[in-house]
């Protein structure tokens, strides 16, 4: 008697390398990313998809990878915020900006804010600190109460005017 | 000397050489967190590690019978399972803090013979994967006979009420009266007595984003266990742990280094590591837990719910407020994880800000099905300064007095600091009526009645607030001993080590936890001004270790206080390394060690920078290249422990130094409602701080603005709510809705710098924020509900709902309140 199927083969191209695991089917993203390819500064902060903290950049939009089963993203281009720095280590003008406006503070969301920010950067590179708090109302954060966030993505915003 | 900067954000600078301490320099954590690169407990992994899922209590109350693991032993890729039977066997009852009645309490790491609340951990289940422990779990049969529940503490103490505990003989915790000064005389010299039945602090807590968890491992060669964990409290969790399992603390290695978040609310990790402890050792393999929002939500570190009964508040008929007296009722939830603390800790606060002399308070904990409560953020304080604001602002309505005015009659004035409140404590510097006076500047409190009226011609009630509060800050723990006189925990302590390792590297460790508070770069900030280099040269070790030598009993971050304790820490320690780095000089120079200056990171004579060692030199000639010495050099690796200076409270009179500094915040608001809905919106705000000497102001106003964050949810959003069948109707943060972005009102902060006279740096410990969100924001709903109704505020916590309803049914609110003449 054979058993029912159970897991599967998916390649999945993460931060410009590319994988190809055996995953359960009922392995969510954000574990496949943490526990089987240890990137692990894509966080979990809820088991319900509304903290944020395991946002991640797939195809060019920012997707909560906990909302998302690892089988999902079978054959499609996933970036994490491993990947945001450049070849040489240097920092995105976002990740600068959080640090000079103190954006963080025990950094738990800082992963999921910066990828969310990312992708609002992409496509209005000059954000209103209105349309940072509607591109953020994904993301919580429980430290910092959220003033030097909006102030960091826009500034980051002006700097790269 | 004071020192004011008004609504001056503060910016990141590069560092000026000599003087990093009281500069904003770039934090040294900021460059790991942004690259995803920190190290927090659940990306911590050992091979063939097995992760723990907990099997959870349905039930808020109830009798348990069989436990059948087998279905889920059987399934491939489970390693084990850990029941309570197990549990009572292999551990005794964690030690109990409670004198009698509540130290009969049995508490252990599993649930033994009973359930007391929905998500108590019954049965442990280790699986291959985190996906496999958790659809094992759900194959533990457990019986479970329900008993009657009992949600409302208020009903706590009646014949039929469900007993928790039987060893208790009834569900009350703690109680003990309080009482300083003279009432009696007090309230015969009041020309007014305003009196408020109840009074209702809710129940929530600051849900850090990063929930509990750990990596365990045992050697069983040495029979020692390695607990990578985010508790922030290690401190206390190897003394809760080491009797518990039986062995001594030297067993337990606590190791922590990025934490997501604590508030206090990872203080209390215990039973769960206990339970890490047992099956590493049992199933010989590396122990991951890591806990799901729901658990969470359900079993960890709620905040004290309080009532106060029956306040009575003397007052004169030109505002002086003489004193009050009232009756308290803590719910602790259903067990006594850090429990009964909070009946003394109000105490750190007793009078608020206020010049009361008179103060009476019967404190009364009563045990209930819900779930334990524990530190959080403003612990025991916030519940008190709340009474005190609430009182502030009730009796101005009633007896017609200005809210500022009032308040500024009533302060302490600076010109009486160090202040001596009724039960001893010492008020060490500030200035409350300035502090308010910035605070009022900053929410445009002059043009208050032209947004009124500009707010009433759209349809609207707008209303004016203020919270004044203190941050008391490094514990003396010699006030357990008032609520236990046989305890033995008294003063506070930190531990820092300093040294020049062999290339020059300066190295500091120390016993504290951060959870985002930046302690690596204010720790450098004072290394490096006192052994003359610049910040980037000193290397601040993440976390706490038991193996390093830089931990004692009380170390951990929690309870305001690592700018007093942590820092005094680091102080002490490099004070004795720049001694000893000069002396070492000074052998090679052949000269005094008051000759040599530290600076720019050389060792050199001074008035001659020609002879000068590098700190590699210094480094490497005692660890590497020492013969030739007359006499031993010195070691270059300095400890020192920070102590404060404390004596144990007098537990007959219950006066004493509860704790060594306070730091004062005042918030206000402008909040306006729609008369409509009772949905409302904070339009204006602004939180002023005073803690001492800042070391760097920016992180310092990092925490002004997460404090306020916190508040402002508590007051509006954030509550744990139960049915009368004990279940969490908020579990998740779908129904446990937190402040998001768009929630934000616009932020004014401001600071005062009253520096402590009895602090090694001038610091005073803060991040708290004495909960003052919650208190502006409920004296800015009951001023903007004056005109429509005119209620008075009961409760902390006032969503939509709660405003709507006090629109319709204002009376019963004012019913609350008595006002006689004497």
């Amino acid at each position: 008697m054979s058993e029912p199927t159970t897991s599967r083969t998916v390649t999945v191209t993460i931060n410009g390398t590319m994988y190809e695991r055996e995953v359960a089917a009922s392995k969510l993203l954000v574990h496949f990313i943490r526990d089987d390819l240890d990137l692990t500064g894509t966080h979990v902060g809820c088991d319900t998809g509304n903290c944020g903290a395991c946002t991640v950049n797939v195809g060019g939009q920012a997707v909560k990878s906990c909302m998302m089963l690892a089988v999902q993203a079978d054959g499609l281009e996933v970036t994490t915020v491993e990947g945001l720095a450049g070849d040489e280590g240097e920092l995105t003008p976002l990740q600068r900006s959080f640090g000079e406006q103190h954006a963080l503070q025990c950094g738990y969301c800082t992963p999921g804010m910066l990828m969310s920010a990312t992708a609002l950067l992409e496509h209005t590179p000059h954000p209103t600190e209105d349309e940072v708090k509607v591109a953020l109302q994904g993301n919580i954060c429980r430290c910092t109460g959220y003033w030097n966030i909006v102030e960091a993505v826009v500034a980051a915003g002006k700097a790269g005017a | 000397m004071t020192t004011v900067e008004t609504g001056k954000k503060t910016k990141v600078a590069p560092l000026e050489k000599g003087t990093a301490k009281g500069q904003s320099v770039p934090r040294k954590e900021d460059r790991r967190l942004v690259e995803g690169q920190g190290t927090f407990v659940d990306d911590i992994k050992r091979h063939g590690m097995g992760y723990l899922h907990f099997v959870r209590s349905p039930y808020a109350h109830a009798k348990l019978g069989s436990i059948d693991v087998s279905a889920a032993l059987e399934l491939r890729g489970v390693y084990g399972t850990l029941t309570g039977d197990e549990v009572a066997i292999l551990t005794d009852p964690f030690f109990q803090i409670a004198a009698p009645p509540g130290a009969a309490v049995k508490d252990y790491a599993l649930a033994v013979g009973k359930v007391r609340y929905i998500g108590e951990p019954v049965v442990a289940v280790v699986a291959e994967t985190r996906e496999l422990a958790r659809d094992a779990a759900e194959l533990v049969e457990v019986d479970y006979e329900p008993l009657p529940v009992l949600v409302d503490a208020r009903k706590g103490q009646d014949a039929d009420a469900p007993i928790l505990h039987e060893e208790c003989d009834g569900n009350v915790s703690y109680s003990g009266v309080w009482e300083w000064g003279d009432l009696d005389a007090a309230f015969a010299e009041a020309d007014h007595v305003v009196t408020i039945k109840e009074l209702h602090f809710d129940r929530f807590n600051s849900t850090p984003l990063e929930c509990d968890g750990a990596l365990v491992e045992f050697n069983r060669g040495t029979g020692q266990w390695t607990i990578h964990t985010n508790n922030q409290f290690p401190g206390f969790a190897a003394i809760m742990m080491g009797p518990a399992m039986r062995v001594g603390l030297d067993k337990l290695r606590i190791v922590t280094q990025d934490i997501g978040g604590g508030f206090g609310n990872k203080i209390t990790s215990h039973p769960q590591l206990v339970v890490c402890c047992l099956l590493a050792r049992k199933l010989k393999r590396a122990i991951q837990w890591t806990e799901w929002r729901t658990d969470f939500h359900q079993s960890m570190s709620h905040g004290n719910e309080r009532w106060f009964h029956d306040t009575e508040v003397a007052v004169k008929a030109d505002g002086t407020l003489l004193g009050f007296r009232t009756k308290a009722l803590d719910d602790a939830g259903s067990y006594l994880r850090y429990e009964p603390l909070g009946g003394v800790i109000w105490a750190q606060v007793a009078p608020g800000l206020y010049r009361w002399k008179n103060i009476r308070l019967e404190f009364t904990q009563v045990m209930t099905n819900k779930a334990p409560v524990s530190p959080n953020r403003g612990y025991s304080r916030m519940q008190h300064l709340w009474l005190t604001e609430r009182i502030i602002d009730i009796v101005a309505h009633e007896l017609g007095f200005d809210p500022v005015e009032i308040r500024k009659k009533n302060y302490v004035q600076p010109e009486e600091m160090p202040y001596e409140t009724p039960n001893g404590c010492v008020y060490d510097s500030g200035d409350y009526p300035r502090t308010l006076d910035i605070a009022l500047d900053l929410v445009g409190y002059s043009t208050l009645e032209e947004r009124r009226a500009e707010a009433a011609s759209r349809g609207k009630l707008l209303g004016f607030g203020i919270g004044s509060t203190l941050d008391s800050g490094t514990n003396n723990f010699g006030q357990s001993q008032l609520i236990n006189p046989d305890l033995q925990f008294s003063g506070n302590n930190e531990v820092a080590t300093v040294k020049l390792d062999i290339f020059g590297e300066v190295v500091v460790t120390l016993g504290t936890t951060p959870q985002g508070q930046g302690h690596e770069t204010t720790a450098s900030q004072v290394v490096a001004d006192i052994i003359g280099c610049d910040t980037d040269t000193v290397h601040v070790r993440v976390g706490h270790d038991s193996y390093w030598n830089s931990h004692a009993g009380f170390s951990g971050t929690y309870a305001s206080q690592f700018a007093v304790t942590g820092l005094g820490a680091v102080k002490g320690a490099s004070d004795m390394l720049a001694v000893e780095m000069k002396k070492l000089a000074s052998m090679v120079f052949q000269c005094s060690p008051d000759d040599i200056e530290l600076a720019d990171s050389f060792a050199r004579i001074k008035g001659n920078p020609e002879a000068a060692l590098p700190f590699m030199a210094l480094g490497a000639i005692v660890n590497a290249n020492n013969a030739g010495f007359p006499e031993d050099p010195p070691t270059l690796n300095c400890r020192y422990v920070y102590r404060p200076p404390f004596d144990v409270p007098d537990k007959e009179t219950k006066k004493g130094k509860l704790t060594l500094t306070y730091a004062t915040q005042i918030h206000a608001c402008i909040v306006e409602i729609d008369p409509e809905t009772g949905v409302y919106e904070i339009v204006a705000y602004a939180a002023v701080d005073d803690c001492g000497t800042r070391i760097n102001p920016q992180i310092v106003e990092g925490q002004v603005m997460g404090a306020t964050a916190h508040a402002i949810g508590a007051a509006m959003w954030e509550t744990f709510a139960y049915d009368e069948d004990g279940n969490l109707l908020t579990p998740n943060f779908y129904d446990y809705h937190v402040p998001h972005a768009m929630d934000m009102p616009p932020l004014k902060t401001g600071s005062v710098e009253s520096p402590s006279p009895f602090t090694s740096l001038g610091t005073k410990g803060m991040g708290e924020g004495g909960g003052g969100g919650i208190h502006c924001v409920c004296a800015a709903l009951q001023d903007a509900l004056r005109a429509s109704g005119n209620a008075i505020v009961y409760d902390s916590h006032n969503p939509y709902h709660r405003v709507w309803e006090m629109l319709q049914d204002s009376e019963s609110t004012r019913a609350n309140v008595e006002v006689s003449a004497t």
